[in-house]
């Protein structure tokens, strides 16, 4: 693994008791990224959404019900102990998806890839997306296209990359006017800031003055019950998805309700309760 | 017409019935090969395939035309390497059906990857850590040296070992085969393997991943394993049909219950590894993650238990019994229900750590996704089958391919 004090760990929180599912998020994503149309989106597993939001219930019946909107970007794995070997970057044969270990982002190279759709088959959050057709927008809206992203061609995947292209435009800002770093407020994605119920924030794990980092409290430490698992958060409300796995991702959830919580990940019969106030090794100090 | 073609000695159909064959079988090819086209023009859209289904009938071709044609590493191993003498009499045939085998599944790669003009990358642009990587580089110099492997057999044929050169070519190929034999060993041992490696290194989906021996999941090996404990199964196999059709018998029987019997004991062995394998991810791996072995076969229209019943006990116990034992290895009937079973069986397995990883849902809101291959899918999964048929034919035809075939069809002479 490489160790950079200075390196980045681009992350994101999503409060899902915030969350109105109202997909301003992936809409403002679509836009961001260029992402294309197809003439029929009535087929939904081939349409491309970046940024996915599910519609989870507890499975009770009314007055019982409760729902909740769970917004999916790519989770920027870090991979098993987070050394970087994310579910997709391991398998891809060409180098086409990459880990950043300065940002914690997982990229995708649209010109390397040459689409085996292995990295699809190998993430379990179905967060990665194939080009089936030509990239098409409705007449006129071509104009509209973002300058800073490059629309895929056909045959190849596609993601979220926490919107690079802004990151990079954040970064030559500072270095015009001299600066070291870049502040928390100039690196937001599309999705971030879009989002009218400010569910998502956004920002440096590694950073203690960011946000994200304040509401995830990630503990660097291996979790003592999983040693594939690392920078589980010490917050008892916040979980990520198929944790158990190994994953590390990068996105953190956060909700008040159990329920919630238990959904974003697999428990046998009566695991839940030994687990559910286990937060890593803080909880064991 | 054809007869300067033709082995000497051998009796062959008239060409007219052998060309309206091939054109039959040629016409089903001739569709496959514009569904090809199709993929390859207008894209991956012709497909039924979708963003869950990025592993789909193909990849399960592919698996399992390879895994089948593991025929020929295994046999050539035993013939060149262990010195197993008897198995001359049916290399060549193995060889061919291998040479098939990869062949198609090289140009199945080539239809089911989304820029087939950029398929070169994965060699350019190699990453090391790729499963999939150690498969292109294994399975384009295994490609190679099957063909090296089939060259003197074509050069036996009649009129081109008239040419002195090709003679001597043809035998001297043939003095250093061993070196080839080991060689593809080799290099099937690793391209089975990590296709095997392929799924189980998937630590994002519980029903494939399995814990190994430093990088190599413990699929790695049972696809070695498997390869080469089915693939005699389907040399076997083919043969059969080939005399069924041909109407003679072409390999001795001493030579088909050996094959059989090598391939009883590698069934039988690969398969209580692979009960454990089952066992052990099923009480360990799976639980450790979260899942009940359950999840993986209900809820759900098409995968049960049963798939689990057909590929380990009916296809995997069953056939490897009937070949260990010497009366039910020794009946026609019963090895060939044995022989049918262990083809069914790898395919089978092929399919369940292709499509149906796949279709199992992880994330617990998730839910499982079934898929049917578009008819452009079948018609491209299906010209492999009518193009290994019309070169067996060809190759039955007009090159020596079972040296026992002119001792074993003398001309009857009337006492």
């Amino acid at each position: 693994m490489i160790q950079d004090k200075k390196a980045h760990k681009f992350g994101m929180v999503i409060d899902l008791d915030k969350c109105t599912g109202c997909g301003s998020c992936m809409v403002s994503c679509m836009s961001e990224n260029n992402v294309p149309f197809k003439e029929d989106e009535s087929r939904k597993k081939d349409s491309i959404t970046w940024m996915r939001v599910y519609k989870l219930t507890n499975g009770k019946s009314f007055p019982d019900t409760q729902v909740v909107y769970m917004p999916r970007p790519c989770q920027h794995c870090s991979g098993k102990g987070g050394h970087g070997h994310s579910p997709c970057v391991s398998v891809c044969p060409a180098t086409a998806t990459d880990y950043g270990y300065d940002t914690g982002i997982v990229s995708q190279i649209y010109t390397r890839c040459f689409g085996c759709r292995y990295c699809m088959g190998a993430c379990p959050y179905h967060a990665r997306y194939f080009n089936w057709w030509d990239p098409k927008w409705p007449e006129g809206m071509e104009n509209y296209l973002s300058p800073n992203v490059s629309p895929r061609m056909r045959g190849v995947v596609e993601k979220c990359s926490f919107c690079y292209h802004r990151y990079q435009l954040a970064r030559e800002k500072a270095y015009g006017e001299g600066r070291d770093g870049i502040e928390e407020s100039e690196y937001q994605t599309a999705c971030t800031t879009a989002c009218p119920a400010g569910a998502i924030v956004f920002g440096d794990l590694n950073d203690p003055s960011h946000m994200v980092h304040q509401i995830v409290k990630p503990d660097p430490h291996p979790d003592p019950m999983n040693k594939y698992v690392v920078d589980k958060s010490r917050n008892p409300k916040v979980f990520r998805l198929l944790e158990r796995l190994g994953t590390n991702t990068k996105i953190y959830y956060l909700s008040e309700r159990e329920w919630v919580r238990k959904a974003g990940d697999n428990y046998l019969d009566g695991e839940w309760d030994k687990v559910k106030n286990h937060h890593g090794s803080s909880s064991h100090e | 017409m054809d007869s300067a073609l033709i082995p000497e000695g051998a009796d062959r159909c008239s060409f007219p019935k052998f060309a309206i064959g091939i054109s039959i079988v040629g016409a089903v090819a001739l569709w496959g090969v514009y569904a090809m086209f199709l993929c390859w023009f207008k894209g991956l859209n012709q497909t039924n395939m979708n963003d869950y289904y990025g592993f789909a009938l193909w990849i399960w071709a592919d698996l399992a035309v390879i895994a089948v044609g593991g025929g020929a590493f295994f046999t050539g191993l035993l013939k060149y390497i262990f010195k197993v003498d008897e198995l001359k009499n049916i290399i060549n045939f193995a060889v061919i059906i291998g040479f098939i085998c990869y062949s198609s599944a090289l140009l199945i790669l080539a239809i089911d990857i989304g820029q087939p003009l950029r398929g070169w990358f994965i060699f350019w642009h190699a990453n090391v850590h790729s499963m999939l990587t150690e498969v292109a580089f294994c399975l384009s110099c295994y490609f190679a040296v099957l063909t090296i492997e089939f060259i003197p057999n074509i050069l036996e044929n009649r009129q081109a070992n008239k040419v002195p050169f090709f003679h001597h070519l043809a035998h001297n190929m043939h003095g250093v085969m061993a070196i080839f034999a080991a060689t593809g060993a080799f290099l099937s041992f690793f391209h089975q393997g990590s296709l095997g490696g392929v799924a189980g290194v998937m630590y994002g989906r519980p029903f494939a991943v399995r814990e190994g021996l430093l990088i190599w999941p413990w699929t790695f090996f049972l696809f070695t394993w498997s390869a080469a404990a089915f693939g005699p199964c389907f040399t076997l196999m083919v043969t059969k049909i080939t005399e069924v059709i041909t109407g003679k018998k072409l390999v001795k029987d001493n030579v088909v219950h050996l094959l059989a019997k090598i391939s009883g004991w590698m069934i039988t062995t690969y398969i209580i590894a692979k009960i454990i394998d089952t066992i052990y991810w099923a009480m360990v791996t799976a639980p450790s993650l979260g899942f009940k072995m359950s999840h993986f076969y209900t809820n759900n229209s098409f995968y049960g238990y049963w798939i689990l019943v057909t590929e380990i006990v009916i296809c995997g116990v069953l056939p490897g019994f009937l070949l260990l034992n010497k009366s039910t290895r020794e009946n026609p009937t019963t090895r060939l229900i044995a022989i049918v079973l262990g083809v069914i069986g790898v395919c089978l397995n092929r399919w369940v750590m292709v499509l149906q990883i796949m279709a199992v849902p992880v994330m617990s809101f998730d839910t499982w996704a079934l898929y049917i291959p578009s008819w452009q899918e079948v018609a491209t999964t299906v010209l492999p089958v009518a193009y290994g048929i019309i070169l067996i034919a060809i190759t039955y035809r007009y090159l020596p391919v079972f040296p026992q075939e002119r001792e074993l069809n003398q001309p009857r002479v009337d006492q």
